[in-house]
């Protein structure tokens, strides 16, 4: 599912990450600044790595020996960050009907009822994000994501700027999107909690290299 | 006092002409430009930035004889357009555009500017990975969020260019229905005996049109604001 082989020089920080999962939630745990979010935005392809490949889903978007590098927009993935990042000249319904017209999408009004009752948003498509929760943005930027139809999903702490009202008020919606929506993701997160409940497989980071790789186990 | 006569309004009408199309004209322009200065690093950028400066501090007399050398009918570039194009400035309301939209253009591209710095790039790059293309986000987030800081540059703009004068009678000259825009339809009536009412009309009117544009660019810009915090 996702393959990742890559060297990233960041001023004094160096990031040298090899993995290759086939779970489906990958925890990529590590305290702040172990190169966790560099690493996410290298799979996502807004950052480019030094040396090494990266392959989704059998496709390879980075190879800087053949000289590929897939740009963002073509990744097919899905990126929930941590500071939701709706877009605010928009209402809730067309910033989550913006990945679908981006890729051309038809419309499947199925699999948008199911996202917006997975998610409970119904009663917010009207609104602006400004006049939105901190819990209800990162819900409405959850939706957004998946309706774009994403081949894996990326989150960068998507809980970090939630207090704890509000994370436990989230993450029963991630474990349901886990559990149901059938995508594959990569959740980034410095809290073993949280990727207890959530994750698969955990990559652990530290310091710009992957220390320990395997089962929940690995987080005690 | 306020019966404005058909020479006035020829030279009312004529200057909102001139100032419309020196707008529309510069506003594409304006755009990319403030997009270039905004976001592109490139060798020359502080050269091409004192370059669109440049008419703001110049002597506008300075600014009118340089487009008649270069946009006059034996102007190298005048002179190309009129044999191939058939487009003519010098002595033309044409030629008055020109020298409006090029005197109005710092002011045109400044609110754009500032308003493309404004925008947060990660939602640019949020864009992106909902698959969005370069031009995609340009258009369904830059723009629209730089939007209000357009249309307040166009309306500055605006303004600039209906009170343009210096450049404009130095260039196209001060021809009645052609040229006589109202800043060069007052300078002629206050070298008039008996001109004096007729000029204080226009100079109303200019105050009027000046002081609406402001306030208009002010309204916009306020606008942006609530647009950048999602209200």
């Amino acid at each position: 599912m996702l393959r990742v082989d890559i060297e990233k020089q960041l001023g004094e920080f160096s990031l040298h990450a090899s993995f290759s999962s086939e779970g489906r939630v990958i925890g990529l745990f590590g305290a702040s600044g172990a190169g966790k979010t560099s690493l996410i935005n290298m799979i996502a392809g807004l950052l480019r790595p030094d040396r090494g490949t990266i392959v989704i889903d059998g496709e390879t978007v980075d190879d800087t020996a053949a000289g590929i590098h897939v740009p963002a927009w073509r990744r097919r993935i899905g990126y929930v960050f941590q500071d939701a990042r709706l877009f605010p000249h928009l209402n809730v319904a067309q910033n989550l009907d913006y990945g679908r017209q981006m890729n051309r999408l038809p419309s499947d009004p199925v699999q948008h009822r199911r996202i917006i009752d997975l998610l409970d948003i119904g009663a917010l498509l009207g609104r602006r994000p400004g006049k939105l929760s901190g819990g209800e943005r990162q819900r409405v930027a959850l939706g957004r994501a998946l309706l774009s139809k994403p081949r894996l999903l990326l989150l960068d702490e998507p809980l970090g700027a939630l207090d704890e009202g509000r994370k436990l008020e989230i993450l029963p919606y991630l474990v349901r999107l886990r559990d149901e929506a059938n995508v594959p993701m990569v959740y980034v997160s410095h809290d073993a909690a949280e990727l207890r409940q959530l994750a698969t497989q955990i990559v652990m980071l530290k310091q710009g290299r992957v220390t320990s790789f395997g089962g929940v186990k690995v987080l005690t | 006092m306020f019966d404005i006569s058909p020479a006035e309004w020829t030279a009312i009408l004529l200057s909102l002409r001139v100032a419309v199309i020196a707008t529309l004209v510069a506003t594409p322009f304006g755009i990319a430009l403030a997009w270039l200065l905004a976001r592109r690093d490139f060798w020359g950028k502080s050269f091409l930035d004192a370059l669109v400066h440049l008419p703001l501090v110049l002597p506008p007399v300075v600014t009118g004889y340089l487009l008649l050398l270069t946009f006059g009918r034996r102007g190298l570039v005048g002179g190309f357009l009129a044999d191939h194009l058939g487009i003519v400035f010098s002595f033309r309301w044409t030629g008055a555009a020109l020298a409006c939209g090029v005197m109005a253009f710092p002011l045109l591209v400044r609110p754009m500017r500032l308003s493309i710095e404004a925008i947060d790039r990660r939602l640019e790059q949020a864009a992106e990975t909902l698959g969005a293309a370069p031009w995609k986000v340009f258009f369904t987030v830059t723009l629209p969020l730089a939007l209000p800081g357009v249309l307040a540059g166009m309306v500055l703009g605006f303004a600039k260019a209906i009170g343009e004068f210096g450049a404009t009678i130095t260039f196209v000259s001060n021809i009645p229905g052609e040229t006589q825009t109202i800043s060069s339809a007052i300078y002629s009536l206050i070298q008039t005996p008996d001109g004096d009412a007729a000029a204080g009309r226009l100079v109303i009117v200019s105050i009027g049109l000046a002081l609406g544009a402001l306030i208009a660019a002010e309204w916009f810009a306020r606008r942006a604001t609530a647009r950048l915090h999602g209200n």
